[in-house]
């Protein structure tokens, strides 16, 4: 790829355990900067999982156990020094239902700058928030009603709102939790599109149950069966000529 | 096993009908000895069982109706025998209510002709308290319950009595029992394969239902008249109209001349009372609302399953704890405790006072506000909160301001249950806070409450009919209180309540 491509997140032997159940069997991947990574594999293969664990939301499920390593920017982001809170608004979260916190739509987009305070002026925050809103390529739809309350747009909107929220925050790395799967075809194209452009400032992992989306959107492809990644490559080897057999099959929708 | 059932319905029929008949052939070979009451009850068991009857019946007739092609019926079988069921149970258990009440007074009629034309023979005068008095005592005689006085009158009436009302309780359990039949025959002439069973029976279904909301609805309406008919007496017959005596007049003490005449309409003000009631309430709330939502946060965001598990059940037996026992324990316990801590800061508390009666309250609501609140934040969807900590907010960055604001709504009407509930309540009032009308802001003096004095008054030894004016205004007055503010509460949170979908 043309773009620069240094490693953002390297994963090594991540294994995640729910109680007794061992949900991810010894997950290794390197993550690069600039890029969109995509996830994907049948269902309950560990995909999401795999992905709460780069910015610790598996934290706050009591049962939830991970062992490995994860580093961000060659930090250990498990050790004990690391603060969740502080490492999630580095890497930030889209969500797989629209979340819009029911407030304003300003609100929505203000809340993760004001719990970091970065902003000192309501000038700042307004302007993080239209930078925001601008970047999600939501603005010109909300520009007139910054009040009125985020639970009112559109599936799509609403959506593009969530990630503007997380940009606000300023974030190095964006996860994606299937962010289209409850959008319709319009809304998704619009959600893509804007993966793509976010991809100059940011890593980007999203996961996806449409090899059509991770086919259009990202760079490198990972394919997650049974809590074990069976091949990671450029994207187009995946799609085109992947090496394992399974991999094949899923693609190609034998099965999944 | 349909066969079974049928039979084992049908053998009881017969028993009880025999049992039944047996305590009608008694009664009419000898009506003196009549012994009443068993045949009321053989005769709701029998309806019971006809209508039992009629489901098995109905059904299985439509069953052979459809002649092994059960998807010709129109209805399921079910259908045919509930509404065989519905029809006979109304007809026989309506046919018995209707006729007993009707029944009932014109027995009662007929009795107090008879006293009165056993007056009129015998040269005698008697009030009508007199006569009713002698009336109910003829019933209780033969009843053979104990009356007031026993005297050739009463016996007299007592046998008259028997007699009349064991005729009547014939003719009301025959009649029911001759409809609860009827509509036996005519449903059962009914049923076919065309018949639409479902739809006629769920349409009685849907009266059943429509009456019962409309007994809610009328009672509260019938409270709610009788609220304002006893009020409009008071503020016509004492008040003269003269509301503002009562609103704003600060002298509680109504009973006062009462017994050299009239009301004093110069000793009927309100005010002390009502301050008395919301000072009390205020300190309740002021211990309920910060504890009890605190503990919701904490059972619903911190606490670990284990500590739920056995945390919610322990606080919610505070609510079941009778409110006469939160009243004592602040009238022995916690008055005399803030009366000597207040010695020892050198502050002088009564030793009944609207503090230790607030306080008390408080601690009685806390589980209201605490398992109400626990429950609407619970239901504020994981998605949100998930939304927060995704942008780095901490937990209790997420409970201020997600998931507080989200439940807002649900927590506000808590409250407000907990307030209808201080200002309701009179127990823990009555014991701890004392029953002087003080007009005071001072949370250590002794207070009374509008409930209070309401119980003071029909409890009283004045006569329940005076007495009652006043109370009635005060229940008024704290009803209209309560909704305006349960109104206004209402607006505030639709105006700003966040929600999410």
């Amino acid at each position: 790829m043309d773009q620069t491509t240094d490693i953002k997140i390297v994963s090594r032997d991540v294994h995640v355990y729910y109680g007794e159940n061992e949900a991810i069997k010894g997950v290794s991947l390197e993550i690069e900067d600039n890029t969109v990574t995509a996830f994907i594999g049948p269902s309950g293969c560990g995909k999401s999982t795999f992905l709460r664990c780069l910015n610790r939301m598996n934290d706050t499920i009591d049962v939830c156990r991970v062992t490995g390593d994860i580093e961000l920017d060659g930090h250990d982001i498990y050790a004990r020094e690391i603060d969740p809170v502080q490492l999630r608004a580095r890497v930030g979260m889209v969500f797989q239902k629209p979340n819009p916190f029911p407030k304003s739509i300003y609100d929505n987009v203000a809340y993760g700058p004001r719990i970091h305070g970065l902003a000192d002026s309501k000038a700042d925050l307004d302007a993080i928030v239209e930078h925001s809103l601008r970047r999600a390529a939501i603005w010109d739809e909300v520009k007139d009603r910054l009040d009125a309350p985020g639970t009112g747009l559109s599936g799509g909107q609403q959506q593009r709102l969530c990630i503007a929220r997380a940009i606000a925050t300023a974030p190095e790395v964006l996860l994606m939790d299937e962010p289209c799967s409850a959008l319709d075809p319009i809304a998704t194209a619009q959600v893509e599109e804007l993966i793509h452009e976010l991809r100059e400032n940011y890593a980007v992992v999203i996961v996806t149950h449409s090899m059509q989306q991770a086919a259009r959107v990202s760079q490198k492809t990972a394919f997650f069966h049974l809590g074990l990644v069976l091949e990671y490559d450029e994207t187009g080897k995946i799609f085109t000529n992947p090496d394992h057999e399974k991999t094949q099959q899923y693609i190609t929708g034998r099965f999944g | 096993m349909d066969r079974n059932t049928t039979i084992a319905i049908i053998v009881a029929i017969i028993a009880t009908a025999v049992f039944g008949g047996s305590d009608i052939v008694a009664l009419i070979r000898n009506p003196d000895g009549y012994d009443g009451p068993a045949m009321v009850p053989a005769t709701l068991l029998l309806i019971f069982l006809l209508a039992l009857a009629a489901f098995t019946v109905g059904r299985a007739k439509s069953v052979s109706a459809a002649g092994g092609h059960l998807e010709n019926l129109h209805s399921r079988p079910a259908y045919h025998g509930l509404y065989a069921m519905l029809w006979v149970a109304i007809a026989g258990f309506g046919t018995f209510v209707v006729m007993d009440a009707l029944g009932l007074s014109y027995v009662t009629s007929l009795m107090g002709e008879e006293l009165a034309a056993q007056l009129k023979a015998g040269g005698r005068e008697m009030l009508q308290i007199e006569q009713n008095l002698v009336l109910q005592d003829a019933r209780r005689i033969a009843e053979g319950r104990v009356a007031s006085a026993v005297d050739p009158l009463r016996e007299y009436l007592a046998a008259t009595f028997a007699e009349i009302d064991g005729t009547r309780v014939v003719a009301v359990c025959a009649a029911s029992l001759g409809m609860a039949v009827l509509a036996f025959f005519m449903t059962f002439a009914k049923i076919g394969v065309a018949f639409r069973a479902r739809n006629s029976s769920e349409r009685i279904l849907r009266t059943i239902l429509l009456m019962a909301a409309g007994i809610a609805i009328l009672t509260t309406v019938g409270i709610l008249l009788s609220l304002i008919g006893e009020t409009l007496n008071f503020t016509i017959g004492v008040l003269d109209w003269r509301i503002d005596k009562f609103l704003f007049g600060t002298t509680w003490s109504p009973l006062s001349g009462v017994h050299s005449g009239d009301m004093d309409p110069d000793k009927v003000g309100a005010v002390p009372l009502f301050v008395g009631t919301f000072m009390i309430t205020i300190i309740a709330m002021l211990v309920a609302v910060p504890v009890g939502l605190f503990a919701a946060i904490y059972l619903s965001d911190f606490a670990s399953k284990s500590v739920r598990a056995w945390a919610k059940p322990m606080l919610e037996i505070l609510a079941g704890i009778p409110t006469v026992v939160y009243g004592f324990f602040a009238a022995i316990t916690v008055a005399p405790a803030i009366r000597d801590a207040g010695a020892w800061m050198g502050v002088d508390v009564a030793a009944q006072s609207a503090l230790a009666a607030g306080v008390v309250m408080g601690v009685m609501i806390i589980p209201f506000i605490s398992s109400l609140s626990d429950d609407v934040i619970n239901a504020v969807p994981q998605s949100l909160r998930d939304g927060s900590y995704g942008l780095g907010a901490t937990k209790a960055e997420t409970i201020r301001q997600v998931v507080l604001p989200a439940a807002l709504p649900g927590i506000v009407s808590a409250v407000l249950l907990g307030i209808s509930r201080a200002v309701g309540e009179t127990m823990i009032v009555v014991m701890a806070a004392g029953q002087g009308a003080n007009l005071t802001i001072n949370p250590l003096e002794e207070v009374t409450t509008v409930t209070v004095q309401i119980v003071m008054l029909i409890l009283g030894d004045t006569d329940a009919a005076t007495a009652a004016g006043p109370a009635y205004t005060l229940g008024f007055t704290l009803f209209v209180i309560t909704l305006a503010l349960n109104l206004v509460a209402l607006r505030i949170v639709r105006k700003y309540r966040e929600a999410y979908d």
